[in-house]
């Protein structure tokens, strides 16, 4: 295994769109050590682990991993199960509904471990990381730091030669950040063979490891041993020698920090109290945030806040802010309470939050003028502010860019100008220096002391970089929403005895999470001798039945898919609604709303004959069961008045002399003014008084003696309704709205659950695990399918019982038609989730692939006979026309399956092409 | 001061506007292509209905009536015997089935009244009612037009002469266009409205906007009127150019009085778009929420069908629904041209509803936003 590099890289290159990711990298990355990449976020590490690891494809230059070129899909497949891959970002690989042995179990089906197997390494794993107590904990819950040791279990559940780890630990607290490292060097230790690579943007980190790579701009800029890396530059820090190795032009106007000592710097009393909090708490629930937080800063006081992701720190710089009303305890902002409901001291306090919050569609000046403009400031004293600001902020340039067009360094300093606009005495800053590189980082850091010392501007200001915290005059540091020490760093650190900040802050976790825990069988101080034992045994011994996973299709592996995804959407209110409800809400709702019965329209009569035979016209319309008698009309006025405010849908005027004329066999006229602001209504009230017209003469024909025969007695027509003799709208469409609701959620959800998980970044497992395409889409699908024939019963029983529209042919062969066109309508979700990216586009493009089709070319209201052009292509090739006909003949016109043959074939083989389809055009891995 | 607040996020909203392509393009296709398209593509009650006819008679008369059907409104008939009638109407060949039966001509001319059966295929709603009323009239015509050849018919003494007020023609395109536009309205105000609470709250800057002084009041009533004036530009563009200019529709009432009565209905739908914002965690839930809120609201509002045919309780409870107000107010003014006098109490209805929507949605607002932590 160490004979030669685990990567090596010729010429790679890599850009999305205009943007050049790698610019022809050639690399080897060591085999059997800790091989790190540094550089700052964008320089290409995650993009060439990508590569390495398999998930994205290959387009430039050529890359061997473990012996063979990844460009091909035969080795990928055969060397992807020997390496392990986690994605950048907390748990991005993890499904954060699933708990954490769930999420460790689907890895391990995925490998094909039985189910003793999957337990016992399982049990192993959790044990060593020190989760053994939160197996039940939904991934989404846990800490930073407990993510990425999960992440870890599902990584080596398979004991993989190729550990490939980007930036495992930004964003988790020192304690579980050493605890990781220990973690991974003893599964090392246990497994020497085994290759890691790492990106890592904290350069305390990469000291430690065996060799390094230092990258910018999608170049290698040097390689080497941190020692070698640090004598070639002459410097004392790794940093110090990362900048040093930049090119000249980016290393341009960089000054190390210099920081004057605060002018207060005495006792904790000394000076004026600028922020000072007593006994701050804010409960969400029962879950306590932040716990008697009490502190006291100076005026002009550069004040650090450390701390874990989730540890309060952002929650106490929003109740300071007056974000958030505390819950318990008080805070004093020079001298005056905070109140969340005051504006008033929101003037006094300018902030920054965690990340770049600000308009992107405005320019950098619209953004600096609407934050002065909503502080207040007079109209005329705005534009003088923002060219102070853009001067002093080193804005002038880019006035008018949109702030995406800008690399994060800029960002950050328009953000502080932003929070700067109105003079605020006080700025709050939340890890306002995350994910920018080192030289960008003292630039902002020089302005910060320049604000300090020279303006008296307060600062109360949290991160995660251990150097940034030694320039504070003060720090704080958190855990599980307490403080746990406040002092100067130097104090701290003599304090403990330790090495440097780091250490001493490790020290202080230690010590309150051991009290938090007490002697708990696995307390997280623990973990790190017991991890020892544990992993070792795991690891060292080979494990006894690791199945070399098959290579074609697993039903498994496919059922894996499957029963995660079950669970997932089990835990998923908004989906599991939609799913449910969502179908029988919609049939409700069509049920009533596309239904073509006319029925109790109003209807008033302008009576001018007032005889017997006038009213016996009256009558015969106003006793039928469509119209409904109003107030008679009085004269035209009244008419006029009625029809314009909708009131009367019909209004019928019989003339004077009605009655007399019919009876001498004159000619009259009756007149009907019908409301056509509704056509279609207009259309049936046509037709409708026509009909009660025709009668009345045949009723007053067949009693009085008839002179000739009328047009109406030559013949007579004898109209059979079939299937649906009452001519009820219900009849007609209920069995036809069952196949487009069927059709719509099924497939909506389905792309849904796929562009989700392209979305969360967890598809990265079906680029690097052993899954095949046609396992991952058919594993996904069954879910959805069963989902839908839970549906489809619902429906069925809402058609029986609510809308009362009988079943009468054969519900087998309505089942069994439903069982079939629901795998076709999943079918085309998947076809759809392989060229849509974001979720919401999966929802309005399976709208727009199902809701047209299915509502009118499928012949819910005009038959498939009767469309033209693409309207009949569509109407002939869509499977819902079939199961249209198939639903309607089973309960309006009694068939069964013999009398249905030519409608199953066509929907027997719309599943498996568009499954097929799909298959052909999913990306096993990500370009 | 406050005002200002108002007027200033408002700005910055349409700002954002102008700067989302994908929003703009959605805004101009759903008043101009949208409308036009779903309005004239609405058939006319009966278009190439498929009929066959059972010819028993195989007389001239039977010949006459055969050559009565043809497109648009019927395919022409396919001869078909008997014993296939059933068959093909079980498999939805066939929307119509005319049997005439043997010695048709022979009886009508002998005055005894023979019978000719027409088989509808009723579960086809939208061709079986009115186009079994065509046949009728169809085969009527021709056999009495050949009867007339051989004996004496009277025409019916009583005359029934129908008008079609405010439509005269009775044009499906007219009340499509108005109804496609009332949709769009309350679609585009909803997704404008609780798209851009959304994307605020994802990109993080909603949380910036509250630590500056302003209100959550502010936000909201900005938010209103910005994407409220957006949508009744682009309607007032839209009834100007694309329903009178491109379709032709006549106006009957003051395009300014509707035009006041979507403002409050847009008041009322924006005001809901915040709500369901504040009900949805993402963006993807949104969508979701709102195909099961949109729906109803546009299916059941008496846009589509007429309202006196719902359920007693589904007519109910769409009186709570803006779009149920605003579409008869709608109808009363733009075909009828119904003036203040008639319309004001379904504007006031729709003020009343858009009030309780604001002040809830300003509530749900207010909770959330105090729980973003």
């Amino acid at each position: 295994m160490t004979a030669g590099p685990a990567a090596r890289l010729q010429e790679v290159g890599l850009r999305y769109g205009r943007t050049v990711a790698l610019d022809a990298v050639t690399l080897d990355l060591p085999a059997g050590c800790m091989a790190g990449l540094i550089g700052p976020d964008g320089v290409g590490k995650s993009s060439l682990l990508a590569l390495v690891s398999g998930a994205r494809r290959i387009q430039a230059g050529r890359v061997e991993v473990l012996g063979g070129d990844m460009a091909s899909a035969r080795h990928r497949g055969a060397v992807g199960p020997r390496i392990a891959y986690m994605p950048q970002g907390l748990g991005r690989n993890l499904y954060p509904t699933l708990s954490v042995f769930e999420n460790i179990d689907f890895f391990g089906r995925l490998f094909g471990h039985g189910r003793a197997e999957r337990e016992r390494r399982i049990a192993e794993l959790v044990e060593a990381t020190g989760l053994a107590p939160f197996t039940d904990r939904p991934a989404g819950k846990l800490s930073g730091g407990m993510k990425q040791k999960l992440s870890l279990c599902c990584s080596l559940i398979h004991d993989p030669d190729l550990l490939i780890l980007d930036e495992p630990t930004t964003g988790v607290d020192p304690l579980s950040r050493r605890q990781f490292w220990e973690l991974v060097a003893h599964i090392r230790a246990g497994r020497p063979g085994m290759s890691v690579v790492v990106a890592t943007a904290y350069m305390e980190e990469a000291a430690q490891f065996d060799w390094l790579a230092a990258m910018q701009g999608g170049r290698v800029l040097a390689t080497g041993t941190p020692r070698a890396l640090m004598e070639r530059t002459g410097a004392a820090s790794l940093e110090a020698a990362f900048v040093a190795l930049l090119p000249e032009a980016e290393r341009e106007g960089h000054r190390p920090v210099e920081i004057r000592p605060f002018a207060g710097a005495g006792g904790e009393e000394d000076g004026e109290a600028a922020i000072e909090a007593r006994g701050l708490t804010m409960r969400f629930g029962d879950f306590v945030a932040v716990d008697k937080v009490s502190f006291r800063i100076r005026r002009g006081e550069i004040f650090g806040f450390l701390g874990s992701n989730g540890c309060g720190k952002t929650t106490t710089m929003k109740m300071l802010t007056g974000l958030l009303p505390a819950s318990e305890g008080q805070a004093w902002l020079f001298g005056q309470e905070v109140d969340a409901g005051d504006i008033g001291t929101r003037r006094r306090v300018g902030y920054m939050s965690q990340s770049f919050s600000l308009y992107s569609e405005l320019t950098v000046r619209q953004n600096l003028e609407l934050h002065a403009r909503l502080f207040n400031m007079p109209a005329a004293a705005i534009p003088a502010r923002v060219a102070e600001m853009a001067r002093r902020f080193e804005l002038a340039g880019i006035l008018d860019t949109l702030p995406e067009a800008l690399p994060l360094g800029q960002r950050q300093r328009l953000s502080l100008a932003v929070a700067m606009i109105h003079g605020p005495e006080m700025l709050i800053l939340d890890e306002p220096t995350s994910g920018v590189d080192p030289v960008a980082r003292d630039g902002f850091w020089r302005i910060l002391v320049e604000l300090a010392r020279r303006d008296r501007v307060t600062i109360f200001i949290s991160t995660h970089f251990m150097n940034e915290a030694e320039r504070c005059d003060r720090i704080s540091l958190m855990h599980a929403g307490r403080v746990l020490v406040s002092d100067t760093p130097a104090a701290l650190v003599e304090k403990r005895g330790a090495r440097n900040l780091e250490q001493a802050f490790i020290a202080y976790l230690e010590e309150a999470v051991a009290e938090a825990e007490g002697p708990a069988p696995i307390p997280a101080t623990a973990p790190v001798p017991a991890a020892k034992g544990a992993a070792q045994t795991l690891l060292a011994s080979p494990p006894p039945a690791s199945p070399s996973p098959r290579r074609g299709f697993d039903i498994r592996r496919m059922f894996s898919f499957s029963r995660r995804e079950a669970m997932e959407l089990r835990r998923d209110p908004v989906r599991a609604t939609l799913a449910l409800l969502g179908s029988l809400i919609l049939m409700v709702v069509m049920g009533y709303g596309i239904t073509m019965d006319v029925e109790e329209l109003a209807f008033a009569v302008l009576d001018r004959d007032q005889t017997t035979t006038s009213r016996d016209y009256t009558l015969n319309i106003a006793g039928s069961r469509y119209f409904t008698e109003q107030p008679p009309i009085a004269d035209y006025d009244d008419l006029d008045r009625r029809m314009r405010a909708g009131e009367v849908a019909l209004a019928i005027e019989i003339p004077p002399g009605f009655g007399r004329d019919v009876a001498r066999g004159r000619a009259v006229q009756v007149g009907a003014w019908i409301d056509g602001a509704m056509p279609s209504r207009a259309q049936t009230v046509r037709g409708y008084v026509q009909g009660m017209h025709a009668d009345w003469l045949a009723q007053r024909a067949a009693q009085g003696p008839g002179g000739g025969v009328t047009a109406g007695q030559l013949f007579t027509i004898e109209t059979r309704f079939r299937y649906n003799p009452d001519v009820r709208s219900l009849v007609s469409m209920v069995p036809a709205m069952i196949p487009i609701l069927l059709m719509l959620i099924p497939a909506m959800l389905t792309a849904l659950s796929i562009v989700r998980e392209k979305e969360m970044g967890s598809i990265v497992n079906l680029y690097v695990t052993p899954v095949t395409r046609l396992e991952f889409l058919l594993g996904k699908q069954l879910p959805y399918v069963l989902l839908g024939m839970a549906n489809f019963l619902l429906l069925v029983g809402l058609a029986l019982f609510l809308f009362d529209v009988p079943l009468t042919g054969s519900f087998p062969a309505l089942a069994a038609a439903s069982l079939i066109y629901l795998c076709a309508a999943t079918a085309l979700g998947l076809l759809a989730s392989t060229f849509l990216r974001t979720q919401i586009a999966a929802i309005f493009g399976t709208a727009v692939m199902t809701i047209l089709p299915a509502t009118q070319f499928s012949g819910l209201i005009d038959p498939v006979s009767s469309l033209e052009g693409a309207g009949a292509v569509i109407g002939n090739l869509y499977p819902t026309t079939y199961y249209v006909t198939i639903a309607r003949g089973t309960f309006s016109k009694a068939l069964h399956f013999a009398d249905l043959r030519g409608e199953f074939l066509p929907l027997l083989l719309a599943a498996p092409v568009l499954i097929g389809l799909s298959a052909a055009l999913l990306k096993k891995q990500e370009r | 001061m406050r005002l200002a607040n108002i007027g200033t996020l408002g700005v910055k909203e349409l700002r954002s506007l102008v700067r989302d392509p994908m929003m703009l393009v959605l805004i101009v296709y759903s008043f101009t292509l949208a409308i036009y398209s779903a309005a004239t593509a609405m058939p006319e009650t009966l278009s190439r209905a498929a009929i066959s006819i059972v010819d028993e008679d195989r007389s001239p008369v039977s010949a006459r009536i055969a050559g009565a059907f043809y497109p648009p409104y019927f395919l022409p008939p396919v001869p078909i015997t008997q014993g296939e009638m059933d068959g093909r109407m079980d498999a939805g060949l066939d929307t119509f089935a005319l049997d005439i039966p043997p010695d048709f001509q022979r009886d009508l001319l002998a005055g005894r009244q023979p019978t000719i059966q027409l088989n509808v295929d009723a579960t086809r709603m939208s061709q079986a009612f009115t186009g079994s009323g065509y046949v009728q009239t169809i085969v009527g015509e021709e056999v009495a037009a050949f009867a007339r050849r051989y004996r004496a018919v009277e025409t019916p003494q009583v005359e029934l002469v129908l008008r079609a007020r405010f439509n005269p023609e009775l044009k499906p395109s007219w009340f499509g266009a108005i109804m496609q536009l009332i949709n769009q309205i309350t679609m585009l105000s909803i997704v404008l409205a609780g798209a851009a609470l959304i994307r605020e709250r994802e990109h993080g800057t909603l949380e910036h906007l509250l630590v500056m002084p302003v209100t959550p009041f502010e936000i909201m009533t900005a938010k209103v009127w910005a994407m409220a004036l957006v949508v009744l530009l682009a309607s007032a563009f839209c009834i100007a150019l694309v329903v009178q200019g491109l379709m032709g529709v006549p106006i009957q009432g003051s395009v300014p009085l509707f035009l006041a009565g979507a403002a409050l209905h847009v008041f009322a739908t924006t005001s809901m778009g915040i709500f369901l914002g504040t009900v949805a965690r993402s963006m993807p839930q949104f969508g979701l929420l709102l195909i099961l809120v949109l729906l109803p609201l546009q299916m059941l509002s008496g846009g589509s069908t007429p309202r006196e045919s719902m359920p007693e309780f589904v007519q109910v409870v769409m009186l709570a629904a803006p779009t149920t107000h605003f579409v008869s107010l709608a109808q009363a003014i733009l075909y009828r041209g119904a003036g203040l006098s008639v319309v004001w109490p379904k504007m006031l209805m729709l003020a009343v509803i858009g009030g309780a929507l604001f002040g809830f949605a300003l509530a749900r607002f207010r909770e959330s936003v105090a729980r973003i932590g």
